[in-house]
């Protein structure tokens, strides 16, 4: 016999959402129970186990009362109310289970049933359906309703009538988005998909079309299907539908999963906890997990769907070598190619000097790899030649916000959001960069929060369905610290400085410096507007509304770090939170917007050249002394070489080896020629990744990298959360990255034995005080973890600065603007910028190798209509784009979101290659390049160029492979 | 006789669309506007409304497909909808509606070949004192039957 099993893990949906309020008791079915205020009677019954039937709701929506199936009596009152849309009071005395209201539950599911398929055993929902639970629930066990004597029962479900003819009311199955279909025989109109797309993701792709019988839920507007419509495939419809209307293909296609693994995504910072859904060591779904603190139960198209590239025929499963970069791959074994990697990093260490080679960590590895690669580098090539992914995209908020607070991290959580009045928002684009926090953001500005952007392009958060930016500054590109200098200078001057948070938490004698700094003249916005482009008015209106318009919050992304003066705006943004006092309580803050999944945590881990993990100098000798005891090594007192520094050294000859985890410097660095000479420049490069990516054509090594679902570790996201990672299957190619990290190590003569990654962890706890606390039991307890983790914090921070910042007192700096030397001029007039959009990632190594191409299978320049014209360009056509660096081809989309003088491009395809054209200025500070700025022309043109056809030339030739020896 | 659909310039719906923005509540207003206008709600206004009203196409969408008035094709010179709700019918009603179709030759929400007549079903007019109840050209009609209905047809028809 079947068990019978209370289904109320904590997986369980308790119908409504939760809510905060004073206690409220109230008696169901007999049992007191206490809940806050606002509350609904279905989910405090949930909250003493007694699930009401339900199909319309559920606990990511509001209630809305439409299915009629969670009816209950409540004494005193009239009716049968909706228990999902009935708040509790005190002393109310509810009955769920009265014969009265089991008749009518009974009556609605026949109803419901009647105009269904009964195909349950072949239908991908099947044990999966809550259609097919609630019948259970209320005991159905016969449908009255009959087709009249030679007529039809009008119903949506059947193709074609008994005659053939075709049923009018019937509609084929949208199969357009290449994730999920839409099923609309099977839908019963509880609106929960269109209600999803609203309150969870703020698209509002969906309605319901019609009225009464006609009602259909439909994607966009007439005509449209669900690829055409607004729909951005977030999948919360998906998630939220309780039927198989709206269900995954990869379901449809394998079946129910039979088990699940939390774990974490491992696209951008945001971090979102999700459910591997599996069957035995096959991945059916990933679900976003309704308690990860990060999304709260919501995704986006990456994480939800885009996992494919994990299982796609391009990965490479075995190691090869090669001699020289003009030979073809040789596949050895694992034994063979580790040795060949030690004694050629060897051997250059002896002929060239210890300093000769380094490592590269990579953002989106775990923390235990990336602390085990700058281990590499410093306990067993001796020196500190350690660089991450984070120097070309994040290294500015590390010092920028370092120097200003004492910490290089953001100092919110997300749920800090929610209680925001105003946001401003300046270089991001959280709705295509960081989809699910864009989400949460957006949910905040529909209940009244204000918003400000400022971004040369007009993002789609500036305009879009219930959302307005208040303002939005559309700066010149490279002008950012005119406009924060500018708003302080407003706040100063117009006396909108909180002088009593400034007094008590921050040094006053900087302050006043400050204050006389930013107060001159030619910091007012009138004196920068010709500069910046940005109305005067407006700036002044955005200044005084941010420091007067309640909580107010900034967040902002690589639209600010990725300039020459990409520190300093850091600085300045950190100072106008520290004058306005929105620092230290929920909803304020300053809150970067980290690029990929553990950029925070590369950071922290050491991978800078000069700085120990937990941010500490690698010249002061208490630091080295931890990890000298912890590592039997004398570490290096002189930082290392950074990422720019080793291709320059490379050039010149001194730096001729380099281990590459999990990054692709060829494709995401600036200046793609300078970086292809440098890695062309080196006697051995080793590559450790999951495909070959552009950097290796250049490489001599390939070590096959292991996907986010082979191991186990933990990413650190933009909140400083630390979460889980956890392995879903066994590492393809054998070994998850950091066995191979340790099998190098121990093949250049490391002593090493790490057998699992919390082993690492322990190390990493045992050096790092922020890290103190962290062990995986605490992470498997709590789910996750907001360092600093130690003594006096021991279950983590979710708020930095409360009470005071981590510096002592906060540190105004003077931000001085300084034109880069980037300069548009009679050759190349427009200024580029780049980004990203939602569906691809990064290099677009991953989601090149999904079906999220369907989205963008080319990068495209968006260019202003009037700048379009003057050069004969049209929509859709081949143009040139070129810069003092280099030029490439690609098509033009014409468009205002981008001003006159400004056009904007993405990097995710390599045959495009935009950083071909990016510079190698970079912040004075951090060397972060400034891809954010670079002098173009745009000219049409008929095809690649000449550069594009050699460098393909190139990758196809250098990824030949040897045929495996028989 | 095939009925041509307005396809009027997007200036003009633009600026039908502007004039309604001071009221409160605007998208009923600037959708009767379009109505009145050209006959049907335009496929190219959704968008200019959506963006005019910073709503969403499908919201925009909803809201057309939900009230029968706002057509998609233009209805014929003279419209003639028929009471189908409980009341009527217990007077007769379903056998007038069913009257009315032979005698059009069409389904319901067609036009007649000629394009004169359009036949609409609507459910309560709030004449269920008077049942059957009809509505011509937005006249109300009561107890109307057989020989009544194709009077009044025939009327339109010339």
């Amino acid at each position: 016999m079947k068990d019978f099993i209370i289904p109320w893990d904590d997986t369980r949906d308790m119908g409504t959402p939760e809510k905060h309020g004073k206690p409220v008791t109230l008696i169901i079915d007999g049992v007191e129970v206490t809940v806050p205020e606002g509350t609904s009677v279905m989910r405090a019954a949930a909250e003493i186990g007694t699930q009401i039937p339900k199909l319309c709701a559920t606990d990511s929506l509001d209630a809305f009362g439409s299915c009629r199936l969670c009816v209950v009596e409540i004494e005193g009152r009239r009716g049968t109310p909706a228990s999902c849309t009935t708040p509790v009071h005190p002393g109310m005395v509810v009955h769920t289970q009265s014969d009265k209201v089991r008749k009518i539950r009974k009556g609605v599911m026949e109803l419901y049933i009647s105009d269904h398929p009964l195909d349950c055993l072949t239908c991908a929902a099947n044990g999966d359906c809550e259609l097919q639970d609630m019948a259970g629930a209320v005991g159905l066990r016969d449908v009255r309703y009959a087709a009249p004597e030679g007529g039809a029962l009008a119903n949506h479900f059947e193709a074609r009538n008994t005659s053939g003819e075709a049923n009018p009311e019937w509609l084929p199955k949208d199969d357009s988005n290449p994730y999920f279909s839409y099923d609309p025989s099977k839908c019963i109109v509880c609106n929960r998909c269109v209600r999803a797309c609203e309150e969870v993701q703020g698209t509002f792709a969906l309605t319901i079309e019609g009225r009464g019988f006609d009602s259909r839920v439909s994607p966009g507007a007439a005509g449209d299907d669900f690829l055409s419509s607004d729909c951005v495939s977030c999948g919360a419809c998906v998630q939220a539908c309780p039927t198989a209307t709206l269900q995954e293909k990869s379901v449809i296609e394998m079946g129910t999963p039979d088990r699940s693994v939390i774990t974490t995504c491992a696209y951008c910072g945001v971090g979102c906890s999700f459910k591997a859904e599996m069957q035995g060591d096959q991945l059916v779904r990933m679900t976003p997990w309704k308690h990860g603190k990060a999304n709260r139960g919501h995704s986006c198209v990456k994480g939800r769907f885009a996992y494919g590239y994990a299982t796609h025929p391009d990965r490479i499963l075995s190691p090869m070598i090669r001699d020289s970069i003009d030979q073809p791959w040789r596949e050895v074994g694992w034994e063979e190619a580790l040795s060949f990697a030690a004694t050629k990093m060897r051997g250059l260490q002896e002929k060239y000097g210890r300093r000769s080679v380094g490592v590269i960590t990579s953002s989106r590895c775990t923390n235990e790899e990336t602390y085990l690669v700058q281990k590499l580098a410093r306990a067993v090539f001796l020196n500190n030649n350690t660089d991450t992914c984070a120097r070309v995209c994040h290294s500015p908020t590390g010092y920028g916000l370092g120097q200003t607070y004492g910490t290089s991290a953001g100092t919110q959580d997300f749920d800090s959001i929610e209680a925001s009045d105003v946001v401003l928002v300046i270089g991001a684009n959280p709705t295509d960069g960081h989809p699910v926090f864009g989400s949460r953001l957006k949910k905040r500005l529909r209940q009244g929060a204000q918003l400000i952007v400022i971004d040369p392009r007009r993002i789609d958060l500036v305009k879009s369905p219930h959302v307005r930016a208040a303002h939005h500054l559309a700066l010149r590109p490279g002008t950012n610290v005119a406009v924060v200098t500018a708003l302080a200078h407003v706040i100063v001057t117009e006396g909108l400085c909180d002088e009593s948070f400034i007094k008590e938490r921050c040094d006053w004698d900087e302050f006043q410096q400050y204050a006389e700094f930013v107060a001159d003249p030619r910091h007012s916005p009138e004196a920068t507007e010709m500069l910046t482009g940005v109305p005067a008015a407006e700036l002044r209106a955005t200044a005084r509304l941010y420091a007067k318009g309640g909580n107010g919050a900034i967040y902002y992304g690589l639209g600010v770090t990725e300039h020459s003066q990409g520190s300093t705006t850091v600085m300045g943004i950190a100072n106008l939170a520290m004058l306005t006092g929105n620092m230290g309580r929920p909803g304020v803050g300053v809150n970067p917007l980290r690029g990929q999944n553990n950029v925070q945590g590369s950071c922290d881990m050491g991978s800078f050249p000069h700085e120990l993990p937990g941010y500490r100098h690698v010249k002061l000798p208490e630091v080295r002394a931890i990890f000298e005891d912890a590592w039997g090594v004398e570490i290096d007192p002189e930082p290392g070489l950074r990422i720019n520094n080793m291709l320059d050294a490379a050039v010149e000859g001194r730096f001729r080896g380099l281990y590459c985890q999990g990054e692709d410097i060829l494709q995401s660095d600036p200046d793609t020629k300078h970086v292809a000479a440098g890695l062309a420049a080196m006697e051995c490069v080793i590559v450790h990744d999951l495909f070959l990516n552009e950097t290796a054509n250049y490489a001599h090594v390939f070590l096959p990298g292991s996907s986010f679902l082979e191991k186990d570790g933990t990413f650190t996201n933009a909140e400083r959360r630390i979460n889980r990672v956890r392995e879903v299957m066994a590492p393809k190619a054998g070994y998850a990255d950091w066995e191979v990290t340790q099998l190098l190590a121990n093949a250049m003569g490391a002593d090493w034995h790490h057998t699992h990654p919390s082993q690492i962890m322990a190390e990493i706890a045992a050096t790092t005080p922020s890290f103190a606390g962290v062990t995986y039991d605490l992470l498997d307890q709590k789910g996750s973890i907001q360092w600093p983790c130690n003594e006096t914090h021991p279950e983590g921070t979710p708020m930095m600065h409360v009470d005071g910042f981590v510096r002592g007192k906060g540190r105004f700096m003077i931000t001085e603007y300084v034109a880069t030397d980037e300069k548009t001029g009679p050759r190349f007039p427009l200024l580029l910028t780049t980004g990203r959009i939602l569906s691809q990632y990064n290099v677009g190594a991953q989601t090149r190798r999904t079906e999220n191409v369907i989205w963008h299978d080319q990068d495209v320049l968006e260019i202003h209509p009037h700048d379009a014209e003057v050069r004969g360009i049209r929509d859709g056509d081949w143009i040139r784009l070129a810069s003092r660096s280099g030029d490439t081809t690609l098509k033009a989309l014409i468009t205002d979101r981008v001003s006159p003088g400004v056009v904007y491009t993405t990097f995710h395809h390599p045959e495009t290659q935009a950083n071909v054209i990016t510079t190698d200025y970079s912040d004075w500070a951090t060397n972060c390049p400034e891809y954010k700025v670079t002098a173009v022309q745009v000219s049409p043109s008929n095809g690649p160029s000449d550069w594009q056809e050699a460098y393909s030339a190139q990758a196809e030739k250098s990824r030949r492979i040897l045929p495996a020896a028989e | 006789m095939p009925r041509d659909i307005p396809q009027p310039e997007v200036d003009e719906i633009q600026s039908l669309i502007d004039a309604q923005l001071h009221l409160e509540g605007p998208l009923l207003p600037i959708l009767h506007a379009l109505q009145d206008a050209y006959g049907i709600v335009p496929v190219a206004a959704v968008p200019l409304i959506a963006a005019a009203l910073n709503i969403s196409r499908a919201e925009v969408h909803g809201v057309i497909s939900f009230y029968h008035d706002f057509r998609s094709l233009p209805a014929g010179r003279h419209v003639v909808k028929i009471c189908r709700a409980e009341a009527c019918q217990a007077m007769g009603g379903a056998a007038l509606a069913d009257h009315a179709l032979a005698r059009l030759g069409v389904e319901w929400h067609g036009t007649t070949e000629n394009g004169a007549v359009t036949l609409e079903p609507v459910y309560c007019l709030g004449l269920c004192a008077c049942g059957p109840a009809a509505m011509v050209d937005g006249k109300l009609l009561g107890r109307v039957d057989a020989d009544r209905l194709d009077r009044i047809i025939g009327e339109i028809e010339a």
